[in-house]
């Protein structure tokens, strides 16, 4: 076994990174590989209440850092899904905690007890990307269709570029077919064609995402939700498998359009 | 302002239809505005190229050219233009007709 260590970042906070991270750590583990989420924000620990997982946490990124247990006991099982773990971060501690090599260490010892490792990054540029970002195979950058989270994830690709990783590739989260149509938002061919990076998932906008939250039941258990469903072609993709992307605006050309701007990159 | 030379077709539908709307409703539709804004920013953020600093590029470029061929300083242009990730400085420097002197 050797996990493939991908990680989520966007620069910008609140465009749906913990969000992404759970629900395509539930699709892989549902399609039978063995997951393990590390939430690299410490000191803002999130992706534990976004799993449900919250009750469960004994020891977290730091204590296994530091030497106060053992990787496993640090791995929270899930509860629903017996192939998937959780690595919270610290609440009391901060990023000064760990170090790019601490998080390098810590990858390459879950390289040998799971598929996949997903790291959750912390919003901005500094020390906590810098963490997240060193043990990456595969890097994901996340943004929605707004000017800020879009320089944002350019300004990261940026970085990323310059640090000699794999070339990373762009989520679209929350697209509002409806004001897209009304020209009052930015389409997924537009965010493609500004940040030019390969495209993995283009997710539209579901309330059922805030729900999902509320219960601590990732939306990709929700058969029925077209984020879920986003979500979970991501993580098909990412196994390598060719998914056509879901047609949003019924037009049955945003495939087409899309196709057309991503060869050209 | 720089332009950008490579832009999609999709993007230069969307503003013939936006120019459209414009019209009818008197107001740029807001997804454009984004995109073209965005453009520009980008091209700042990633080359670290402002526009102050280009047009000082331009008077130093003009000024060495001169030394060697005719031109029209007013009619130089200097752009960066965008593909995919790369950035491109592309400067358009019309030469001056030469007078030829016809012997009498």
């Amino acid at each position: 076994m050797s996990a493939k260590i991908v990680t989520i970042t966007s620069g910008k906070g609140g465009v749906g990174k913990t969000t992404a991270v759970a629900n395509i750590a539930v699709a892989l583990a549902t399609n039978g590989a063995k997951v393990c989420c590390i939430d690299g924000d410490i000191g803002l620990r999130n992706l534990d209440v976004i799993m449900g997982l919250e009750n469960r946490i004994v020891y977290d990124i730091v204590d296994v850092i530091e030497g106060r247990c053992r990787l496993r006991q640090a791995m929270i099982r899930d509860k629903r899904l017996p192939e998937l773990f959780l690595i919270p971060a610290a609440q009391t501690r901060d990023k000064t905690a760990v170090s790019p090599s601490d998080m390098v260490r810590l990858a390459d010892e879950l390289r040998g007890e799971v598929d996949w490792v997903l790291i959750d990054s912390p919003a901005g540029i500094e020390r906590g990307f810098r963490n997240t970002i060193a043990p990456a195979d595969d890097i994901l950058i996340i943004t929605n269709p707004e000017v800020s989270a879009v320089r944002d994830a350019d300004r990261v690709i940026g970085l990323i570029e310059a640090e000699e990783k794999n070339k990373p590739s762009l989520i679209i989260n929350r697209i509002n077919p409806v004001m897209i149509k009304a020209h009052d938002m930015l389409s997924a061919e537009d965010v493609l064609d500004l940040l030019a990076i390969p495209l993995i998932g283009i997710v539209p906008e579901d309330e059922n995402v805030i729900v999902s939250a509320n219960r601590g039941s990732p939306i990709v258990l929700n058969s029925k939700s077209i984020a879920g469903m986003a979500f979970r072609n991501i993580a098909q993709r990412l196994e390598g498998q060719e998914v056509p992307y879901l047609d949003l605006d019924n037009h049955g050309g945003l495939w087409n359009r899309i196709q057309r701007i991503a060869g050209k990159n | 302002m720089a332009a950008c030379g490579t832009e999609s077709n999709g993007l230069l539908e969307r503003t013939r239809m936006g120019n459209l709307i414009d019209r009818v409703s008197g107001r740029k539709r807001s997804a454009i505005s984004a995109k073209e804004r965005l453009q520009l920013v980008l091209i700042h953020d990633r080359t670290d190229l402002t526009q102050t600093a280009l047009e000082e590029l331009k008077d130093d470029l003009i000024a060495v050219i001169a030394r060697h061929v005719d031109i029209d300083p007013d009619a130089v242009r200097i752009n960066v233009e965008r593909n995919g990730r790369e950035q491109r400085l592309v400067a358009d420097i019309p030469l001056k007709g030469v007078t030829h002197h016809r012997g009498g």
